[in-house]
């Protein structure tokens, strides 16, 4: 069942303010609160966004659960991939291989108490990162697949 | 009043949560009372951790170098996580129950049939 | 009688744990010495302004990696019960 015009114009309008505070949340999880977990859980939050504003068949059509699935496990993948190559660059297991090397997140951070830099962090990012896209495939896949099994009811 | 109130508040939300699962017969209400005990112990989580004056421990921007512990916080964000885990697997549950015995009440599920 | 041993679980509890709450000493932890050194190495150690992220994914990695696993696992087990009763309707196909 729809609801109303005004609740679905909404959200449409919302949703990508949600996105992009989500993945914002997210990238800077190694400079201000919040991390992966609070960020897929924020963009996980627009999905039930989506599904109070519109029926279950519109929902069924637009959103894929595959797709979803997919994005998890990449997470997981990706999660376990940057821990293991820190084996191959001769530190332990989650060790920190980018850590102050240059490049992509490996400026040096500057001590104490600094405004930030986002090319910090080293292996912290890619971590977020990964985490970030395991929990939004989680919990979407979650939510998705309640609705599914009650949406008789609904 | 008390110095250590936070502690007293965190036992007094775990108290309610077991009164409710202990007395409720819902499996929804029994669900809400566990979720209660989860925000009881992360308010305890939180609250060991404190240090008198301290600020979040994130150095972008902090007002003073004195800051809480953050061991602390990881595990109540571990435990949040876990928590919503938990919380969707046991309504996932209570979904399965309430399709088979028509309601969710723990009194009317007493037989055992296969 | 269920109802009275009940309350007397209740109120032994409710007790026990009010009275450990009410011992504690809040503000000034006892065991510091392992978030001491976080803080003042942390930055260093793991380039991150903000430790309680240090402490998720470097210092506690593995803490983190079982997390995950566990949200992987509820995943899967809701995907496995919810599939029967999804499964109820001929029309509809999981997956």
């Amino acid at each position: 069942m729809n609801m109303s015009s005004l609740v679905r114009t909404g959200a449409g309008i919302l949703m990508p303010f949600l996105l992009v505070f989500g993945f914002y949340i997210v990238l800077h999880g190694h400079l201000t609160p919040g991390g992966g977990f609070q960020g897929g859980a924020v963009i996980a939050t627009a999905f039930v966004l989506l599904m109070v504003a519109y029926s279950y068949e519109i929902i069924w059509e637009r959103i894929s659960l595959e797709f979803l699935k997919n994005t998890e496990t990449l997470g997981l993948m990706l999660f376990i991939l940057t821990a293991l190559i820190a084996l191959v660059a001769g530190l332990a297991f989650f060790g920190n291989w980018l850590l102050g090397a240059g490049g992509l997140f490996g400026t040096p951070v500057s001590y104490g108490i600094n405004p930030g830099d986002l090319n910090t962090g080293g292996v912290i990012p890619i971590l977020n990162i990964a985490v970030g896209l395991d929990v939004l495939g989680a919990m979407s896949v979650i939510i998705l697949t309640m609705l599914f099994a009650v949406r008789r009811d609904a | 009043m008390f110095a250590n109130l936070p502690f007293i508040t965190a036992g007094i939300l775990i108290i309610i949560g077991i009164v409710t699962i202990v007395t409720q017969h819902n499996l929804i209400k029994m669900v809400m009372g566990l979720a209660v005990v989860e925000a009881g112990v992360n308010l305890m989580l939180v609250a060991t951790g404190y240090r008198e004056g301290g600020a979040a421990p994130i150095f972008t921007n902090a007002p003073s170098t004195e800051m809480v512990m953050p061991t602390a916080q990881a595990m109540a964000l571990t435990n949040i996580v876990i928590g919503i885990a938990t919380t969707a697997l046991l309504l996932s549950f209570i979904l399965i129950i309430f399709r088979k015995y028509g309601s969710a009440d723990v009194r009317d599920m007493r037989r055992l049939k296969g | 009688m269920k109802k009275v041993l009940t309350w007397i679980f209740v109120a032994v509890f409710a007790a026990s744990l009010l009275l450990c709450a009410a011992g504690l000493e809040f503000g000034a932890p006892a065991y510091r010495d392992m978030d001491d050194y976080m803080i003042a190495h942390g930055q260093e150690e793991t380039g991150a302004n903000n430790i309680v992220t240090a402490v998720v994914f470097d210092y506690r990695g593995f803490d983190t990696l079982g997390e995950a696993t566990v949200l992987f696992t509820a995943v899967l087990g809701i995907g496995l019960v919810l599939r029967t009763l999804a499964m109820e309707d001929e029309e509809y196909e999981y997956e």
